[in-house]
């Protein structure tokens, strides 16, 4: 009960015109992230999609720093900057995608999706900045609280079992992908 | 940091990463998308984390584990969409129709909302 206390306190200390240094970078970054979102869903160059796409997940993972979740940045980095965009582009090199602009990118239904999309957007920012615009975020606390050594610590004394079975997950993945992906010349000769 | 800056950010991404998943028409596009979106859900996972001060921390295990398994998904993801390239030659999700209700116009109503029950009690 005092926490929730000090923390409306504290928002109410802390105005929206006087923002502090995070909050500016967090702003900045973030609007670097949500304009290259927005160009990878409407570019008309597959590959340039694919490109911007790192733009964003990266300027995620400095969102997640300034979020002080060090461990999770650099996870964010290694995970999606580095093996799920390489896969994208593999997958777009072997589908023979057009180098360059492809006129046919969106399907025929875009204003629909624009509707939808800005009516969800509308309604999720409004719930969202009516429900949280006194709540404060505390980031200079003395715990540390995403460092690698914290974050070690609760994966393995807490979350060991889902972390084993996340593991097999992955496998089944890994052996899923290889089955489908593989060619089936046994089964055609016959 | 106000918890509306991170809340708001994740909102909009996620909202981005919808319009491309409607409104793109190749379906490694669509994956990005859904890539997107995934990441919205992170970062709403991590500011609540860091906002709520959990002990165990169940906001940043969570993300990774997210993280996990949009890695499984992409892997899968592309490989059915390959598996789809070489057996129809093009992976437009717009073209992939087989499903689709050929003749819309062929039955009476009544026969549609008939099928139409059937359906969802199959469901």
């Amino acid at each position: 009960m005092t926490g929730t206390g000090t923390t409306v306190l504290a928002a109410q200390a802390h105005g929206f015109l006087s923002p502090t240094g995070v909050e500016v970078v967090f702003l900045l970054v973030g609007l670097v992230t949500l304009g290259a979102a927005v160009v990878t869903v409407t570019t008309k160059q597959l590959v340039h999609a694919a490109l911007w796409l790192v733009v964003a997940l990266g300027g995620l993972a400095v969102e997640y720093l300034l979020l002080t979740a060090e461990f999770i940045a650099w996870v964010q980095v290694l995970i999606y900057v580095g093996s799920v965009v390489v896969l994208l582009l593999f997958g777009l090199m072997l589908t023979k995608a057009p180098i360059g602009r492809s006129p046919d990118a969106d399907s025929g239904n875009r204003w629909a999706a624009l509707g939808v999309a800005v009516a969800a957007a509308a309604a999720l920012v409004w719930v969202v900045a009516d429900a949280f615009r006194t709540t404060w975020i505390g980031l200079d606390g003395d715990a540390p609280q995403g460092t690698t050594k914290v974050s070690g610590e609760i994966l393995f004394r807490h979350w060991v079992l889902p972390f084993e079975a996340l593991s097999v997950l992955l496998l089944a993945a890994l052996v899923g992908a290889i089955v489908l992906s593989r060619k089936r010349g046994k089964e055609e000769k016959r | 940091m106000h918890l509306v800056y991170p809340a708001v950010l994740a909102a909009l991404l996620f909202c981005t990463g919808l319009y491309g998943v409607l409104a793109r028409r190749n379906a490694i596009l669509v994956l990005m998308s859904v890539e997107l979106m995934l990441n919205a859900v992170n970062l709403n996972l991590v500011a609540f984390d860091v906002w709520l001060r959990d002990e165990l921390h169940a906001g940043q295990a969570l993300t990774l584990f997210t993280i996990a398994i949009a890695a499984a998904e992409i892997g899968i993801g592309l490989a059915i969409v390959l598996q789809v390239h070489r057996n129809r030659g093009t992976a437009d999700v717009d073209r992939l129709r087989d499903l689709r209700d050929d003749a819309p116009d062929a039955g009476s109503d009544t026969e549609r909302a008939d099928r139409e029950e059937k359906a969802e009690a199959a469901a």
